[in-house]
């Protein structure tokens, strides 16, 4: 994208003064509607879920915003904040509007709620599904912003580009991705903008800005720790390296004062925003600032001799200060029970953390660290792109680069730790990867326009001496570095001025790059035109990737699945068939049990009570959920009847090979189960330390309620072999009955399989009903009504 | 701004010291010098309540924190206003003192409206 703005700058050949004002409006019209196109761009790019599929909700967590949104829209802001869901976590409940992030649910609704104003009667759902691709044009273009302060408006163009289709920003926001992150990311960059904004104009009003994007972020995503941990660290490296100026005060005090205010108006956050150890960076540099700005202050009226004297002083005052606060902090911290961190914030700067303490987090498949080939899938072209845009960033290191490095170094790190911050990786390699290309285009076009413009010249004053490859003579190289010179100084002006402090550093420093700078502009044309085209060329293989990844990669929703063979393709839609089974059959009050992934999509989709879901804010909850799984039939049968459950729902993938079915996160149950109830131990389920469910698989495994409810009745479905393929095995135990569970429903393609709880005998009739089924019954039951529609 | 704490051995020091800030800061104009004032005021005032909630407790703990943090904002934007209508600072020299004054009035709107909200 930095193509045309460059084409425009090179358009009049011979550069008079006159028309340039003229060239900057065409430059900045251009740039507008640049930006618009990216803005449809990002949109548009989404769209693949909705064209392939059906604009529907997608995954887990969506399903949940949904369901809030829809409440919301339905009852009010005040019922919102008030709402106790009796639904879900039962017999707990779960006091929603205060332990949700209310960001995202408020933006949709606001959107919705103006829409019905303009008499656009948009569902809800709707609404929903397209929030995170409009919201990703807005990221698009809030990365514009910020590349603009950091680098100029044509680096600023090139990563807004690459941001709106960078795969992984994609894989979180794709149409029906109505997540978190969609409005998050979004936030999270203009935060970093205005930040970035108020720290080069040092304007109080951009600070006011910046605190109530802040406050937006917070609403938004637990992730706002990234920004008032990451925003301090920069603040310290500025003052270490001694570039504190007055615009980092103004930057940075009012933001602490206000945004922890702010923070703590979130329920969910409230009083965390003062007490736990997330937050208290940013109070001990707010601190540091105050110090390090009274030193100045007072360097500033004070002669150098007087201020020697002072400064020991000062030193001394405010170091016992700090050390009296950090004494304070320390005691505070240390008196709480996990030293003031939360699990999640543990296992990031300890990535061994949670799989160590806590397998609930450690179950999730985005909280794994990533794989390398993840890198390039979710990145591509950038991850090459960034150490280049790093070495632009140092040339030269005005405050905003920093502070864009910084970023990078930080999610770089993050991102290793845990999959999901792949997601605030993305934009700091776009905007590294957008000034590295915008760098490099600047200088191919610079020689190329230098080899055009003297060229002509040659031809007017002497047409003799016009040899292709000459403008390496001296001559031109003088004109040339004249040039960049005039083309430098329009750069730096502005950031002149905040080097007035250390003027002689910056001078060194400057002379030294310009030297520096000179180098890459002896380009001669045929390299240049040569690289100006491989370059192009690598952002096509971007595009084409990113391309692909949206289309097939990351638009599939997860409730519907699909597959291709050689006789067409296939639709699964036995999730939704389950779930609409439920609600049409089963009574309004009715519990349902089944692992905690489905627990969103059942309140949400069949608006029925579950036990457990993805809220995972219970562990001991959800470790007797897990543990009535691993155990045996009846011993299930009485946890699941103690907690008044009517139903289980089991995801069974065996028949049609989807592989993550509940048989395959079997094991997180017993080990989630096993950590609260000692009785369930995971090496019974083992074989050897191997995880099988055929024939050589343990007793307790093929005993297990979660292995009979799976492949209750499979046998049935190949002719008595019973092979499963996602496992690629004969099951271990084909033949068994049911004693405590009746089977009601079971999907189409049997994806979902749902079990009613038989009610007590009412005479116990010895020792013979119990659950040691060796009988096997080579008949399968088939006098009972099954409303199983497979053949 | 910096007390000397009784540092017995570099008396004179000390003491040509606060002389030389002493006349450095009667040099500054009246109008910066009643910012410093209202500043002062402020953290006076957050450190009265931080020593009243170590007396009695902080219960109402938004209450306190919104007395205190309010006190802290109103003083960190004064810093601010002073910092930007500072002749001697460079930095700003093309900054109106009216801008710099509407910047603040908008800020301290935004923060005791949050207070006020937050305050319970």
């Amino acid at each position: 994208m930095a193509v045309p703005v460059d084409t425009v700058t090179k358009q009049p050949q011979p550069p008079p003064p006159s028309p340039s004002s003229l060239r900057f409006a065409f430059g900045n019209v251009l740039a507008f509607f640049i930006l618009l196109l990216i803005g449809v761009l990002a949109f548009s790019i989404r769209l693949f879920s909705v064209i392939k599929y059906e604009s529907v909700i997608h995954e887990f967590d969506p399903y949940f915003n949904y369901r809030v949104t829809q409440f919301l829209t339905k009852n009010g802001i005040y019922d919102f904040w008030n709402w106790f869901d009796d639904r879900t976590w039962y017999p707990l409940g779960r006091v929603i509007g205060g332990t949700v992030y209310p960001g995202l649910t408020l933006t949709a609704g606001t959107i919705w709620k103006v829409l019905q104003s303009l008499n656009i009667p948009l569902s809800v759902e709707t609404v929903c599904v397209f929030t995170a691709p409009v919201f990703s044009a807005f990221a698009a273009w809030a990365t514009y912003l910020l590349t603009k302060e950091v680098k100029g408006t044509g680096a600023g163009l090139t990563a807004a580009v690459l941001l709106a289709m960078v795969p992984s920003y994609i894989s979180r926001s794709v149409a029906g991705s109505y997540d978190n992150e969609a409005v998050a990311i979004f936030a999270l960059i203009f935060t970093f903008y205005l930040y970035i904004k108020t720290l080069n104009t040092g304007s109080l009003f951009y600070a006011t800005l910046n605190s109530l994007s802040y406050f937006y972020m917070v609403c938004s995503w637990g992730g706002y720790t990234f920004i008032i941990n990451l925003i301090p660290m920069h603040v310290l490296l500025c003052i270490v390296t001694g570039r504190y100026s007055s615009r980092l005060y103004i930057a940075y005090a009012p933001l602490v004062v206000l945004g922890t205010l702010l923070a703590a108006l979130v329920p969910v956050v409230g009083f965390n925003a003062v007490m736990t150890s997330e937050h208290f960076a940013s109070f001990l540099v707010f601190i540091v600032i105050h110090v390090v700005a009274l030193a100045y202050y007072i360097k500033g009226i004070l002669s150098p001799k007087m201020f020697k004297v002072a400064a020991t002083l000062v030193v001394s005052v405010g170091l016992v200060v700090c050390l009296a606060v950090v004494g304070v902090l320390v005691a505070v911290v240390a008196s709480s029970p996990t030293k003031g961190w939360s699990g999640r914030s543990l296992s990031l700067l300890d990535p061994t953390y949670a799989s160590k303490y806590i397998p609930i987090i450690a179950s999730v498949s985005e909280h794994q660290p990533p794989t390398w080939p993840s890198y390039f899938m979710d990145l591509n072209v950038l991850a090459f792109l960034v150490p280049a845009g790093i070495i632009a960033c140092f040339s030269p290191l005005s405050d905003a680069s920093s502070f864009v490095i910084l970023y990078l170094v930080m999610s770089v790190y993050f991102s290793g730790v845990m999959v999901r911050l792949m997601l605030v990786l993305a934009p700091a390699a776009c905007i590294m990867s957008g000034i590295a290309l915008s760098e490099a285009f600047e200088v191919f076009t610079r020689s190329i326009k230098f080899y055009i413009s003297s060229l002509s010249e040659f031809l007017e004053t002497d047409a003799g001496d016009v040899m292709p490859g000459s403008n390496g003579s001296p001559q031109f190289d003088v004109l040339k570095t004249e040039k960049k010179e005039d083309s430098l100084k329009e750069r730096p002006s502005r950031k002149n001025k905040k080097k007035e402090k250390d003027v002689v550093v910056v001078k060194e420093k400057s002379s030294v790059k310009s030297k520096t700078e000179k180098r890459p502009l002896v380009l001669p044309a045929e390299v240049s035109f040569f690289a100006l085209f491989l370059t192009v060329l690598l952002g096509a293989f971007y595009v084409v990737h990113s391309v692909w990844a949206a289309a097939e990669a990351y638009s599939a929703p997860s409730i519907v699945l699909t597959s291709h063979s050689h006789d067409g393709l296939h639709v699964f839609d036995d999730f939704r068939e389950a779930y609409a089974w439920l609600s049409h059959n089963t009574e309004v009050d009715d519990k349902v049990a089944s692992w905690w992934d489905y627990g969103y999509q059942t309140t949400a989709m069949a608006n029925r009570t579950v036990i457990v879901d993805n809220n995972t804010w219970n562990n001991t909850h959800i470790a007797t959920v897990g543990t009535a799984m691993s155990s045996p039939e009846k011993a299930g049968w009485e946890i699941f009847n103690s907690l008044d459950v009517k139903y289980v729902l089991v995801v069974f993938g065996g028949l049609v090979g989807y592989p993550s079915d509940d048989i395959n996160k079997f094991l997180w149950m017993v080990r989630i189960g096993g950590g609260v109830f000692p009785h369930i131990k995971e090496p019974d389920y083992l074989r050897d330390g191997q995880y099988r469910i055929d024939s050589q698989a343990t007793p307790t495994m093929l005993n297990s309620l979660m292995y009979k409810l799976s492949y209750f009745r499979f046998v049935e479905t190949d002719g008595g072999k019973g092979y499963d393929r996602v496992r690629r095995t004969e099951i271990g135990k084909k033949h068994f009955k049911l004693t405590h569970f009746e089977e009601v429903f079971t999907t189409h393609h049997w994806m979902v399989r749902i079990y009613k709880l038989k009610p007590q005998k009412n005479r116990i009739r010895g020792k013979t009903k119990k659950t040691k089924s060796k009988t096997i019954s080579s008949t399968p039951r088939s006098g009972t009504t099954k409303k199983n529609p497979w053949h | 701004m910096v007390k000397p704490s009784s540092s017995a051995a570099t008396k004179d020091d000390a003491r040509a010291l606060i002389h030389s800030l002493r006349s450095a800061y009667s040099a500054t104009p009246t109008n910066l010098k009643i910012i410093d004032l209202y500043v002062v005021f402020a953290v006076s005032t957050a450190l009265i309540q931080v020593a009243y909630m170590a007396i009695v407790g902080s219960f109402p703990f938004n209450s306190f924190l919104s007395g205190v943090l309010s006190c802290v904002g109103t003083a960190v934007l004064a810093v601010c206003l002073r910092i930007q209508v500072n002749k001697e600072n460079k930095e700003f020299k093309d900054l109106p003192p009216e801008r710099a004054f509407a910047d603040f009035v908008l800020c301290n709107l935004v923060l005791h409206l949050v207070i006020m909200n937050f305050l319970g």
